[in-house]
């Protein structure tokens, strides 16, 4: 903890001083807050974990909201099959790091088995929908933590802390509850569960900013680094064996790094030479583009892609 | 103003607010050029509401776009739920509880008010202070946000008048203060040419106070730290039973009022028991004092039975408990509430089960009306309650702590969260019951 100077009553931090919480630390104590009520009031909670930085940054704040005891929910990764090395290796650490337990819901399973259909355009993310909810049943998770922020897009805008989904993983944003104060309602039925945002007020500038203060470790391809990409739909994505570069594109090295980490297929690179947190945070304030806006295609399908899908359950 | 630079970007405070204003009253396009002229909108944001409103054959782009998310809202071009916005500036970071202003959605305006320090209500210069109006001062009155904003719209349309103006603030504050709005500044705007929204207007050298962007980036968080009785509903037990920490036993929760300090004695409430304080975890990291809204880890020199749903309040500071709990209501389901429904009561952590003994009156908030004993309330509907619970609980007056002075009511059948309750009399100031047929002798 940094100490900093309360503007309000020019009190330095010192610790024994009452003052506005500075917003990093308001925002912590709200996810925390929100990470043990849900441990609290639930049987079998599970937190969604890709190794991307939001869910990274979900587990560190349910590391500090049960310390010195360990963090008493598994973690569940819905794996697309096209996912980074580099964040699979990180998950596995972090999962053996922290004696987790980790569930994964394998979306190439379904395919093999005949059960999901590759798309025309190879994204696989709309295809996490079914193996997620049907893990969901299986082992009866009856809430679910995912990094999702308010700040991202408009449909996630109006999504509350805890959201209700019934047995089909379905959103009804007329169902939604109001959440009044901070007195979280978690009540469902048999078969249903809550789907809960521990980050829903964070900006992704807030996540960074609390990335470089908590000195979280975070996977490199965050980070400028050299890489083979080839540009589609206004992105530079990925070259691999997941579906590209097809006739007509041509690879090309260049100095990228990520602001989003999904599926190959659909998550974007940008051009940078941010190779520290610092820069990042210098670049990210400085950016005229959303996350998703620069680096996400999947969510540009229609005006209302997003909302689309978290009715059929999507995260 | 600049976009935020890296060196800009230390550790702010955070304020959340709330909007309220009639349909029309341009609520959405000052929440758009908030978020434009503070640079919080983003190249590929504007290109989608450019888009979208070039498809609906708008000329300039409508930036109420920016904040309707749904389909449905787009389509009808109004607001049906709460959406939260987010943006910041070099001096502080912003929350935004975008709220619809129909009649039928008093209870989104609750919501967003009930985590508010601050309300902008709109009013249209040319209407002044209307119905609509009054509700929404009552609202932050009832919910007791500590500062109200009175934002006159539509300037432009009255030629920039002072007169126009002063007359709509002098009868606005008259009307807050009464109910017991603590401070109320009243800024004329005009939300679609920019004047006084974030840059300072060229058209009204009469007005010398701060824009609606200042104001939301001076006005102070930190209420009630030091002052408020200190409160600590018990959310969870942390024992790590590990061969490192055999003994650990610490009670988790988020500071719901006031300041804990190591060497405190505390009472457990409902049980009675005390006990000291012998440290504070803040998170992994001991601290000698905690204060709202930290989330902490007490430490305490006796074994006590503590479990979730327990409240750790000072010794000298307790509440009283009580099975009755008489309360100021928004109703927030479509089901209505009526005498004798078995509820779940959850106030703080503690759920128990409650049943509804008698509902009083209900409340006009256009003029503050009592209507005596009407049996049930409808959605949207204020009304007083009388609640019996099944065990005792430590409420506090909501005058007192919005957090431990309020609580929720919640159908036990499907789980649906049926009702907003505020313990203790509705509004600051004593106000004559205007129904003179019954006064039940509640102070409005």
């Amino acid at each position: 903890m940094t100490p900093t100077v309360d503007p309000e009553t020019g009190d330095d931090g010192g610790t024994d001083t009452p003052h506005a919480l500075s917003h990093p630390d308001a925002l912590e104590s709200e996810a925390v807050h929100i990470f043990r009520e849900v441990a609290g009031e639930f049987e079998n909670p599970v937190v969604l974990f890709s190794g991307g930085k939001d869910s990274i940054v979900m587990l560190h704040l349910a590391l500090k909201a049960f310390t010195p005891a360990p963090v008493p929910f598994s973690l569940l990764h819905v794996d697309t099959g096209h996912n980074f090395p580099e964040v699979l290796d990180y998950r596995d650490r972090a999962v053996g790091r922290h004696g987790l337990r980790l569930h994964v819901a394998s979306v190439q399973d379904y395919i093999d088995r005949g059960v999901l259909r590759e798309r025309p355009d190879g994204t696989r993310n709309p295809l996490q929908t079914v193996p997620l909810t049907e893990r969901i049943q299986q082992e009866r998770f009856d809430a679910v933590f995912g990094g999702g922020r308010r700040d991202e897009e408009k449909a996630r805008a109006k999504e509350r802390v805890f959201s209700l989904r019934d047995e089909f993983s379905q959103w009804d944003p007329r169902r939604q509850r109001p959440e009044l104060w901070n007195l979280y309602n978690g009540r469902h039925a048999p078969g249903e569960h809550v789907r809960v945002f521990p980050l829903s007020n964070w900006t992704e500038l807030d996540v960074w900013q609390y990335i470089a203060r908590e000195g979280i470790e975070l996977p490199e391809i965050y980070f400028a680094h050299e890489r083979e990409v080839f540009q589609r739909g206004g992105m530079w994505l990925t070259a691999g064996g997941w579906g590209g570069p097809k006739d007509g594109e041509s690879v090309e090295k260049r100095q990228v790094r990520y602001r989003t980490v999904g599926d190959m297929s659909c998550t974007g690179a940008v051009d940078s030479d941010a190779d520290t947190i610092e820069k990042v945070i210098t670049e990210i304030a400085a950016s005229r583009l959303t996350e998703r806006g620069a680096t996400r295609a999947d969510d540009k399908l229609s005006e209302a892609a997003m909302e689309d899908r978290k009715r059929e359950g999507y995260f | 103003m600049s976009t935020i630079t890296s060196e800009a970007l230390a550790e702010t405070t955070l304020l959340r607010f709330a909007t309220a204003g009639s349909v029309d009253d341009g609520k959405s396009t000052l929440v758009g050029r908030l978020l434009h002229d503070s640079k919080s909108v983003l190249t590929d944001q504007l290109e989608a509401v450019e888009r979208a409103s070039a498809s609906r054959g708008q000329e300039a782009p409508d930036l109420a776009l920016l904040t309707d998310g749904l389909r449905a809202e787009r389509e009808q071009g109004i607001t049906i739920d709460v959406a939260y916005r987010y943006f910041a500036t070099p001096r502080r970071r912003f929350i935004l509880a975008d709220t619809p202003g129909h009649v039928q959605y008093t209870r989104n305006m609750v919501t967003g008010a009930s985590t508010a320090e601050l309300t902008v209500i709109l009013v249209d210069a040319r209407n002044g202070v209307v119905e609509q109006t009054r509700r929404h001062a009552a609202i932050a009155a009832l919910l007791r946000v500590p500062h109200v904003v009175l934002a006159v719209n539509k300037m432009d349309l009255v030629d920039y008048e002072e007169a126009v103006f002063a007359r709509i603030a002098e009868e606005f504050t008259a009307y807050a203060t009464e109910l017991g709005v603590p401070e109320v500044t009243a800024i004329p705007i005009s939300a679609l040419a920019g004047d006084n929204v974030v840059e300072p207007s060229a058209h009204m050298d009469w007005y010398g106070g701060p824009t609606v962007l200042e104001h939301l980036e001076t006005v102070p968080v930190s209420h009630h730290l030091t002052h408020c009785h200190a409160r600590l509903p018990v959310q969870y037990v942390i024992r790590p039973q590990s061969a490192e920490h055999p003994d650990y036993r610490g009670y988790a929760g988020q500071i719901a009022a006031g300041t804990f300090r190591v060497g405190d004695e505390v009472t457990v409430l409902p049980s009675g028991r005390t006990t000291t304080v012998t440290g504070i975890d803040l998170l992994g990291t001991p601290v000698e004092t905690a204060w709202t809204p930290q989330s902490v880890t007490l430490l305490l020199a006796d074994d006590i039975d503590i479990s979730r749903g327990d409240l750790l309040v000072p010794s000298k500071d307790a509440p009283a408990t009580t099975q009755d709990v008489e309360a100021t209501v928004c109703h927030v389901a479509d089901q209505p509430l009526t005498v004798g429904h078995r509820v779940l009561l959850k106030h703080g952590t503690r759920t128990v089960k409650a049943i509804v003994k008698d509902i009083p009156a209900r409340l006009t908030l256009d003029d503050l009306s009592l209507h005596p004993h009407p049996g049930t309330l409808a959605a949207n509907d204020i009304g007083r309650v009388k609640i019996r619970t099944a065990e005792p609980l430590p409420v506090d007056s909501y005058a007192d702590s919005r957090r431990t002075g309020s609580f929720i009511l919640i159908d036990p059948s499907d789980g649906t969260t049926l009702t907003a309750g505020m313990v203790g009399a509705s509004f600051a100031a004593p106000h004559p019951a205007r129904d003179r047929a019954e006064d039940d002798g509640w102070g409005f």
